[in-house]
């Protein structure tokens, strides 16, 4: 019993399978509003999965100047590392994994997928996927900090580095969670740009450079990509929720279950509000927004954090 | 970082036809582009020979899916020219009201396609929805949605009733709303104005050197507009504003097109308040000429050209059609330099292309990279070759 659980835990809830079914769910969410939005009808609830098994099905082609190990290998890494951070997040009452420093872990984590974004756009060697990848990098180095020092913030004010302790420290401390709204604001339009959805989708913008990062990629590592992609959506919305909104309010079991896909479905659609408002910008007007306004926005949250944990 | 070299077309994502713009690019900066056409060429000039006068309409209509109203008029102006023969007011007034009502749809899809470009998917899908509105109109007054098909030599082929007048006043008054709406969207939206303001630039002197046309010349400050320098159809008797902006770059073009459609929504109002009264066509003789006629156009995209020879058969001896995209193509290699890669596509769609409106074949000796542009003797020549040998006699 004691090996089958942590097993269940890794391949059903709340690893793979629960997160599969859930991105998939937020996926339609995140299309099916936008359509409404647009005035259009939108697709049908199965709509990502068939998408996710035609993929799957399809043949896989490798350029002949790839290198072929490493282009058959990062879709995989990137789905593996963007997995292993839920089971440091709050979704069913206490983390499975909790330790100080462990949102230091996730942020590396984090980091990870789009070091595959770049690899694998590199690794292509197609023009339209190392343009992909040289955007992918550039705006690498334009969203994380400021997610970071998003993060950060919370973490001075609850005076903790571990997730499961700062919503915790929120969960008690709710007028707190009104003190940190810039740093909210700047963790969603950082995660934005990790999720490279417009106005930060230059990396793959379709109308630039084809497919970007993804432009030589089919079939099934193409699918386990975009799959990859969409639970990093929840992952981030996941972890959002943890840190700023007070995560489950420490109610375990199915109540918890319930606030956590209330509050995450809540983010999802702030960021397809996003989406749905802009136009994409270019990678060096979002590498210059991010230093002029996201970074100064969070170093000023940290400075407001720390005056209130030395002052109160 | 070497510099690479990106082919952006001929099948690419973001161009609607099939075209080749070869790009230099030094990170993400273009150092040099070329435009390379002749994917789309369709031999439309050269069929128009093998048709009589009538045929060719349907023909030329066909040049373009937007501005198909456009080169049928401007080619049916040098017949009528040619042939002297005098158009009653009322088919005027319907030929102008269909030329206003495509120049509408024809600005409110550039506008569709240019927020595509710039991933602004929201603004696509609520200009085409629009839109809709126009090619009902269209489709009221001539029974189709893109070709319409409502020009005769000597008139128009059918007639408006008060009902339809009406209803397009009322649809008009609709778009009218909306489009103000979209002038706020396009002169507000900050991510809007980040990738459209300074994108491009088309200073004046290098506008009028390289011969813009419409819209594009219009934003650059070249006060030019065909039908206000030389009115066609009922233009005269219409009180409308030539649309100029100065700040030369994309952001201009869709300010003048935005703008150019309100105008247009203006003179719609005008013609169907004083409809005249009268027939629609008169009769034209099928045999035309001798004599020849050039005729200059306002299309959406710009100074349409066309030129009829006639030899007193019922056939054209030549047609020759000057897009306007042809002129505006000249400019896109000078916006391209110096711009970023990101911005390539906007600057691309900004003239609004037309490519099979534009493409000319060039003959290109893969043995030895001799490229060679026919004149008319040799092309007649080589077409009498060609289907020679397929079995085809000539007499």
């Amino acid at each position: 019993m004691d090996t089958i659980m942590p097993l269940l835990y890794i391949a059903v809830f709340p690893g793979f399978v629960f997160l599969g079914a859930y991105a998939t769910l937020i996926q339609w969410i995140d299309r099916k509003v936008t359509a409404v939005m647009q005035n259009r009808v939108g697709p049908p609830i199965y709509q990502p999965i068939a998408d996710f098994i035609k993929l799957i099905s399809k043949e896989v082609v490798i350029p002949d100047n790839a290198d072929e190990i490493l282009f058959k290998s990062i879709p995989y890494i990137a789905l593996a590392s963007i997995i292993t951070t839920i089971f440091m997040i709050p979704v069913w009452g206490t983390p499975m994994v909790s330790f100080e420093g462990d949102i230091v872990v996730i942020v590396y984590l984090l980091t990870i997928p789009t070091v595959t974004f770049f690899l694998a756009g590199w690794s292509s060697t197609s023009p339209y996927s190392t343009i992909g990848s040289m955007r992918v990098m550039t705006q690498l180095f334009g969203y994380e900090v400021p997610l970071f020092l998003s993060f950060a913030g919370c973490a001075i004010i609850a005076q903790s580095w571990s997730v499961y302790k700062i919503s915790e420290y929120f969960t008690q401390n709710p007028l707190m969670i009104l003190v940190n709204i810039p740093g909210f604001i700047v963790a969603l339009l950082a995660s934005q740009g990790k999720l490279e959805r417009v106005p930060f989708d230059t990396p793959h913008a379709k109308n630039e450079i084809v497919g970007g990062q993804f432009t030589e990629y089919s079939g099934r590592l193409l699918g386990i990509f975009l799959l990859a992609i969409d639970i990093e959506m929840v992952v981030l919305a996941a972890l959002i929720n943890a840190v700023f909104l007070g995560g489950l309010h420490n109610i375990s079991g199915f109540f918890g279950f319930a606030i956590f896909i209330i509050k995450t479905l809540v983010v999802c659609l702030i960021l397809t509000l996003f989406k749905v408002l802009m136009a994409r910008v270019r990678v060096d007007q979002m590498v210059k927004f991010s230093w002029k306004y996201l970074v100064p926005v969070a170093v000023i949250q940290i400075l407001i954090d720390l005056y209130i944990r030395l002052k109160f | 970082m070497s510099k690479i070299q990106i082919p952006l077309g001929p099948q690419h994502p973001a161009l609607k036809e099939p075209e080749n713009f070869m790009l230099v690019l030094d990170g993400e900066q273009i150092v040099d582009a070329t435009v390379n056409l002749g994917y789309n060429h369709r031999g439309v000039e050269k069929a128009a020979e093998n048709r009589n006068y009538i045929q060719d309409i349907y023909l030329i209509e066909r040049i373009c899916g937007i501005c198909s109203h456009s080169h049928v008029s401007c080619y049916i102006n040098a017949v009528e020219e040619i042939a002297k023969a005098e158009v009653p007011q009322r088919a005027k007034a319907i030929r102008t009201l269909v030329a206003e009502l495509e120049r509408v749809h024809s600005h409110l899809l550039w506008l569709g396609v240019a927020a595509f470009e710039l991933g602004y998917d929201t603004l696509f899908m609520y200009t085409w929805r629009d839109r809709e509105q126009v090619l009902d109109c269209l489709e009221m007054i001539s029974g189709n949605r893109v070709h319409y098909g409502i020009n005769t030599i000597g008139g128009v082929r059918r007639d408006i009733t008060k009902e339809q007048a009406e209803e397009i006043l009322k649809k008009i008054k609709f778009l009218h709303e909306r489009t103000s709406y979209y002038v706020g969207v396009v002169t507000e939206e900050p991510t809007f104005l980040a990738r459209t303001q300074n994108v491009g630039k088309l200073p004046k002197d290098v506008a009028l050197e390289l011969n813009a046309v419409g819209p594009t010349a219009r934003a650059s400050g070249v006060d030019i507009d065909v039908r206000r320098d030389e009115p066609y159809f009922i233009y005269d008797q219409l009180d409308f504003k030539v649309i100029t902006h100065n700040t030369e770059d994309v952001f201009g073009r869709a300010v003048v097109r935005v703008l150019e459609t309100i105008e247009s929504y203006k003179m719609i109002e005008q013609i169907l308040k004083n409809l005249p009264e009268g027939p629609i066509s008169v009769k034209v003789p099928w045999k035309i000429g001798p004599g020849e006629a050039v005729f200059r156009y306002e299309a959406p995209r710009g100074e349409d050209i066309h030129y009829v020879k006639a030899n007193g058969t019922e056939y054209p001896e030549r047609v020759k059609v000057r897009a306007p995209t042809l002129a505006n193509f000249q400019s896109i290699p000078y916006c391209l330099k110096n711009g970023y890669l990101a911005d390539a596509i906007i600057t691309i769609a900004a003239i609004d292309p037309c490519m099979s409106c534009t493409d000319r074949a060039v003959v290109y000796d893969y043995k030895t990279g001799k490229k060679e542009v026919f004149d008319w003797e040799g092309l007649r020549k080589y077409s009498i070759e060609f289907y020679k040998k397929k079995g085809v006699s000539f007499k």
